[in-house]
């Protein structure tokens, strides 16, 4: 057993859990957070992705022993209380999911992707960078779409901000 | 149209949950005490089970409970059905093997369940069920159809000589082969329609709760239709009284057909659950979903189609083998039969038409319906013919097409449909359009310019929703009827909730059918909730396939909402001293035509509920019920073309363009009709560039077991789809509506490698056009 314990959407979370916990496990059944999902069982899907340490990860890629320390963001934690983050809203307004379930790993790539490629984003490199989320629903036409669409307004926000 | 009636573009009531991480689907639930199920599956394609020694496992850390097919037989707990009955040509009836739960004496697959083992967490379950010892006899497997009813193959099941299920026909033999032998040209193919696996990318889950007290059990589940579950899992495996079994589907990560079934899982976790005295969950890993979860298609087909002098087609013959795997499957039997051989005439005057269908067994996952089921086969077959007719025949493939169209409607085809409405010329005009089809030789000679070769393909896809009339399907040989529920409760203060049989797992019900309501009653949508998927909270239903939430279930609801106003007009006439044919329903209103006599949309409902002042004789209340049976199938149709590079040097196929004009009828949400289109044609992408299920040939193992080895479409694999619609409304259901779940999956892949072997000037390709495939091909085309 190892006592872990992560800071998760910004409050220190400590369990006791067996040592092969995976990160996902932890979030779904330690946490409670169900937001993030297990599509697969090799690393393929993304549906499991999270921010850790500010980069995204696939949490059923890493151990919960190994995140001991870390802070990790999960889809639960993105929203600003009751307003969307713009990745959020740009899925809903361009219809960028159907059934739901990759789309908490798509949304937490999506931000990543958007955060280190600023605002220099089209539609090839937002294809490329998607090749580890699979989607069965979108045919990921309006999935780029909404990264796009985010992406322009995450960038005109930095350069506001700047 | 108001801003959120019917044909407004709506963004999704739905989807905050989900972007929020909020969507509540089975592997979400938890309840007090609950345990774990780990599932022995069969490591081999064919064997006997000469014993189970359970001792080492049931020592593991964790363990409460192991079972096996002995106990399930014992427990009474029934066999797997399949509920559509056909008949060969013979008239006998269909050659059904026995399909239990858990194996007993025989494993005809690899990754059947044998034992189940209920533990504390589901690594313990794992790891316990890692630990129980069999004994097995290894059987000869068989995985090709054409070895399979062979002289000397491998036999699966007593019941199925030869592992024959059925060879059945449709059409007139005679009249076919009169029309070849008389023909002026004959186009014939060798057809292989492609192994897929469903992959939802949520997997299939259960969690099966016993109350002894109350002797109630509760299952939810990744279903596609809790009530068809539940019936099934009553009437046939004796699981539990329909009336003490609660069955609830909450959200569910994508189905394509694969959620339809009842499964051994699902049995097992509700029966494991009485058994062990504890809830018992199951997820799969992604592993067991690929040799689970229902496969489909699998077709070998010969097919030939005659022309007259004048281009006109004449005749068709097909011949189909379907590879059913080892257990017949719920509606498995349906799929290549009515669901294909009666699609056959496409969009296209034939005046005869046959078709052979052989159904064999096989040591493979069982095959059913998957997104388009027996369609998409049925349109691979006819539009591969008609493509590479006109280049036999040297004419444009696109006015070959039109020549043959169906022009007039009703149209009866030779093979039972009645297409009700149809405009074919429309969405072929504004395909070529969208595509610039005219300007495709100066892009071709272009591409040859940097050393690609580029290619262009058609497709005129027709299909049938939304399976009916419920006496026709019946005489067919379904075991159920196919109508669908719909309840409508106008709450006192006039907020909505519709109860619809139809099941949502990611079509946006909750927009679309609220859309519907707020176009009727002129409220807003946010004042109307679909509850959906919960067998204790709504009236029985079929639940959602065969793309016929919006054509039958939204019927439904219109069907109940048309009560509903009635009744309004009543109370409102009554209130307001009217007549009820002035009662107009509009903006939150209830209106006098011609007066300035109103009442707020609320206010009548609450005199509903008051019942102050009412007329004699009006029961109070304002909630009414439907079902709504179709008069007929709906039959969207369009034309999908597939432009393609090809590089000859390293075999990849870039898909330049795809262009997609499907006539769908009336659209309630035009945005979530495009979003059903891309997903539709980015499987039917898959089907024929990427994906096929592999066995290996010898000893029945699945090869393509995982993502690493079954190649599923990514975003870099695909380009944006350029989708449009033409209209023809529908007349057989209330709202003109025909569906749009499967056209993309049905209508592609034929599009795609017509427009490869356009690229290579090579017809020889089969699904899925690997790089490995297509490179040796450019290389014999070059040669």
């Amino acid at each position: 057993m190892a006592n872990v314990t992560i800071t998760v959407n910004g409050k220190s979370e400590s369990r006791e859990v067996e040592d092969r916990t995976l990160l996902v496990h932890f979030l779904r059944d330690h946490l409670g957070l169900t937001g993030t999902h297990v599509g697969c069982d090799t690393s393929q899907c993304g549906a499991c992705v999270v921010h850790m340490d500010g980069i995204a990860v696939k949490s059923c890629t890493v151990l919960a022993a190994a995140a001991d320390g870390a802070q990790v963001v999960t889809i639960e934690g993105l929203a600003d209380g009751d307003e969307l983050h713009p990745m959020q809203a740009a899925f809903r307004e361009n219809h960028g999911l159907q059934c739901g379930f990759c789309t908490p790993g798509m949304i937490m790539t999506a931000v990543d992707m958007v955060q280190r490629h600023g605002g220099n984003l089209d539609e090839k490199t937002v294809r490329h960078e998607l090749e580890g989320n699979y989607c069965r629903c979108t045919g990921y036409h309006n999935i780029v779409k909404a990264i796009l669409d985010a992406s322009g307004k995450m960038g005109s926000a930095q350069q506001a901000a700047e | 149209m108001g801003m959120e009636g019917i044909g407004a573009r709506v963004t999704r009531k739905e989807d905050k949950r989900f972007i929020t991480g909020r969507g509540r689907y089975t592997d979400d639930m938890t309840v007090p005490g609950m345990a774990h199920a780990g599932f022995v599956r069969s490591p081999h394609a064919h064997a006997k089970i000469k014993s189970i020694d359970t001792t080492a496992a049931s020592a593991k850390p964790g363990v409460i409970k192991i079972l096996t097919g002995a106990e399930l037989a014992a427990d009474g707990i029934g066999n797997l059905i399949c509920g559509w009955m056909i008949h060969s040509k013979d008239g006998s009836p269909m050659n059904m093997g026995a399909y239990p739960a858990l194996a007993q004496e025989v494993v005809r697959h690899v990754g059947q369940p044998v034992v189940v083992v209920v533990a504390e967490t589901a690594a313990q379950a794992r790891d316990a069920a890692d630990a129980v010892a069999i004994e097995w006899e290894e059987l000869p497997a068989v995985v090709d159809v054409t070895k399979a009813i062979a002289d000397g193959a491998p036999q699966l099941h007593p019941e199925a000589t030869n592992n024959l299920i059925y060879d059945w026909e449709i059409g007139e033999g005679a009249a076919v082969d009169s029309a070849i032998a008389g023909a002026a040209h004959v186009t014939k193919l060798d057809i292989t329609n492609n192994r897929l696996i469903p992959n939802a990318i949520e997997p299939r889950a259960a969690l099966g709760v016993y109350d002894p007290a109350e002797e109630h059990y509760t299952l939810w589940t990744t279903s596609q239709n809790p009530h068809v579950a539940r019936l099934v899992m009553s009437a046939f495996y004796n699981v539990a009284p329909e009336h003490k079994l609660r069955v609830i589907a909450p959200d569910v990560g994508g189905g394509f057909g694969s959620k339809i079934y009842i499964y051994p899982e699902e049995i097992v976790c509700l029966w494991a659950s009485k058994r062990s005295g504890v809830p018992v969950k199951w997820v799969a890993d992604r592993s067991e979903s690929f040799m689970s979860d229902a496969h489909g298609r699998d077709h070998v087909t010969h097919a030939e189609l005659a022309f007259d002098a004048d281009n006109r087609m004449v005749g068709l013959k097909v011949d189909t083998i379907a590879n059913f795997g080892a257990y017949m499957s719920l509606f498995s039997s349906a799929v290549p039969t009515y669901l294909y051989a009666t699609l056959l005439s496409g969009q296209y005057v034939i005046p005869a038409i046959h078709c052979n269908v052989r159904a064999v067994y096989t040591n493979t996952v069982p095959v059913d319906a998957y997104r388009g089921a027996g369609r998409p086969e049925a349109t691979y077959v006819l539009e591969r013919l008609v493509e590479t007719a006109a280049r036999e025949l040297g004419v444009s493939p696109a006015e070959l097409r039109r020549k043959n169209f169906i022009t007039e409607f009703p149209y009866q085809t030779p093979v039972i449909m009645a297409y009700d409405a149809g405009g074919y010329e429309a969405s072929l005009d504004a395909a070529m359009k969208a595509a610039d089809y005219q300007g495709f030789a100066a892009r071709r000679a272009d591409a040859e310019k940097r050393g690609k070769r580029r290619g262009i393909g058609m497709s005129c896809y027709i299909e049938a929703c939304g399976i009916a009339p419920s006496q026709a399907v019946g005489s067919l040989g379904a075991g159920v009827g196919l109508w669908e529920s719909a309840e409508v409760r106008v709450n006192p203060v006039g907020t909505i909730e519709v109860l619809t049989g139809s099941h949502s797992h990611g079509q946006s019900h909750e927009t679309t059918f609220a859309q519907l309501v707020s176009d009727r009653l002129g409220i807003p949508v946010d004042n109307v909730s679909v509850v959906h998927g919960d067998t204790d909270k709504v009236q029985f239903g079929m639940g959602t396939y065969g793309s016929r939430s919006g054509a039958v279930g939204m019927s439904a609801i219109a069907k109940a909402l048309d009560k509903v106003e009635t009744k309004v007009r009543t109370i409102a006439a009554h209130l307001l001293e009217a007549s009820e044919s002035d009662v107009e329903i509009a903006d939150g209103e209830v209106r006098i035509a011609g007066t300035d006599k109103k009442l707020g949309w609320h206010e009548v409902c609450l005199a509903a509920y008051t019942a102050h002042n009412l007329p004699a004789d009006l029961e109070p209340g304002l909630k009414e019920g439907a079902f709504y049976d179709p008069t007929n199938f709906t039959f969207p149709a369009g034309c999908y073309i597939c432009e393609v590079e090809v590089d000859p040097d390293t075999g990849k196929t870039e898909i330049v363009q795809f262009v997609a004009a499907d006539d769908f009828g009336r659209l309630i949400n035009p945005m979530v009709v495009e979003g059903q289109v891309h997903g539709g044609v980015a499987q039917g992408v898959g089907q024929a560039l990427l994906e096929g299920c592999v066995y290996d040939q010898e000893n029945g193992q699945l090869v393509s077991a995982t993502y690493n080895d079954y190649s599923m479409p990514r975003a870099g694999d695909l380009p944006s789809f350029d989708v449009s619609t033409t209209e023809t409304l529908c007349p057989g259901n209330p709202l003109g509506m025909k569906g749009c779940g499967e056209a993309g999956a049905i209508g592609s892949p034929p599009a795609v490698i017509n427009a490869i072997t356009d690229a290579l000037g090579n017809n020889d390709l089969t699904m899925p056009a690997t790089p490995q495939k297509v490179w040796q091909l450019a290389q014999s085309a070059a040669g």
